[in-house]
């Protein structure tokens, strides 16, 4: 009996929270190796336009087409005109080919013909210029694209 | 006082720290989702004699400069252009009898109007100066009046709405026959194709 009767002080004892920092490195390393810094810094403003039938994109094979206007702090450098950015640099229209040549080489060689061209354009943007680089794209035969928007009802406004 | 032990390092922070990071790279992820309109460019390459399409088939969306819509000849707010467009494509004009007729439409079935929705072609002209914002919409309307027909159909025909499979499929959580589902969506396709046509823009202010 007197087994039994050793702990009688009736204090709960403390809970051990020697394993608590384990716990919270594994979400640490989580969160470092899911953590994205953005890679490419944008030179244009990027309002998305919003809609609501939209597809997902696969990240892996997708190339980005930044457009828009300079933002604000490279607005004296390079006017207010709609640009289009690809990678980190401005690009010129007759430039496009090469730079989307350049950055379909960089993906994985099994993904290559996939290839899908992600535009990012800014709300007020021209058309025109959209369809500037929709021209540039047949010509290079990268026939997929997909206008990347914001989820949203586009008609109440 | 040379064999004096070295004190144990006292590890009791070490939680601290590692929150503190934690919540830095908590708050510092933004785990991207980038969603939005796919679309196939047609080919470049010189088309032989191309079809002659028929004035009542054709479903003329223009857009000027100052964002204001035309479709057909009217003067249309965007909210109504989904309910135009289906109206349109759904119309099953074909008379009964003939190998154009559409059997699955529901439409109002003028004569006047579209003959059945494989025949039917919804061209969008733009202007160079239309915002983006305002040409995504009408892409946006335009791809919704027909993934509400799919869905229609898909849904007398298979019990299940086209655009949630096709999600379902696409983000890999679909459950079941996926080859199976997959010539379904592909069956749903043939019946209404997707028939945008996009002119050439005009010049600004023309």
């Amino acid at each position: 009996m007197s087994k039994f009767r050793k702990k009688k002080g009736g204090e709960i004892p403390a809970v051990n929270t020697a394993s608590l920092p384990d716990i919270v490195f594994m979400l640490l390393f989580f969160f470092m190796v899911v953590t994205v810094l953005r890679d490419n810094n944008l030179l244009v403003q990027n309002t998305l336009p919003k809609a609501d039938q939209l597809e997902k994109l696969k990240k892996d094979r997708s190339v980005y087409i930044y457009a828009g206007k300079p933002s604000s702090r490279y607005k004296d450098k390079y006017g207010t005109e709609g640009k289009i950015q690809i990678g980190d640099k401005f690009t010129d229209i007759s430039n496009v080919k090469f730079a989307l040549t350049e950055a379909r080489e960089a993906l994985r060689p099994e993904l290559q013909d996939k290839v899908m061209v992600a535009l990012k354009v800014d709300e007020e943007t021209n058309t025109g210029l959209v369809t500037d680089v929709k021209e540039q794209l047949r010509d290079l035969n990268m026939l997929k694209i997909i206008y990347i928007t914001a989820p949203g009802n586009p008609t109440d406004q | 006082m040379a064999r004096r032990a070295t004190p144990e390092v006292n590890a009791g922070s070490m939680a601290d720290i590692a929150f503190l990071l934690l919540i830095f790279f908590l708050v510092t992820t933004t785990i991207e989702k980038d969603k939005g309109i796919a679309r196939q460019l047609p080919p470049d390459e010189e088309i032989q004699d191309p079809p002659i399409i028929k004035q009542k088939n054709l479903f003329i969306v223009s857009v000027n400069k100052d964002d204001q819509l035309l479709v057909e000849d009217e003067l249309m707010k965007v909210g109504d252009l989904r309910e135009a467009a289906i109206e349109f494509l759904d119309n099953g004009g074909a008379p009964n009898g003939s190998p154009e007729y559409c059997n699955y439409c529901k439409g109002a079935r003028d004569p006047k109007s579209s003959d059945n929705p494989e025949k039917a072609v919804i061209s969008v002209q733009n202007d160079r100066l239309t915002s983006y914002s305002m040409y995504i919409t009408v892409q946006n309307e335009l791809v919704a009046a027909y993934n509400f027909l799919r869905n229609r159909e898909s849904q007398r025909l298979f019990g299940w709405k086209f655009t949630e499979v096709k999600q379902a499929i696409d983000e890999g959580s679909f459950n079941g026959n996926e080859d199976d589902a997959q010539e379904k969506l592909e069956r749903i396709q043939k019946l209404f194709p997707l028939k945008l046509s996009e002119a050439e823009p005009k010049k600004n202010g023309q």
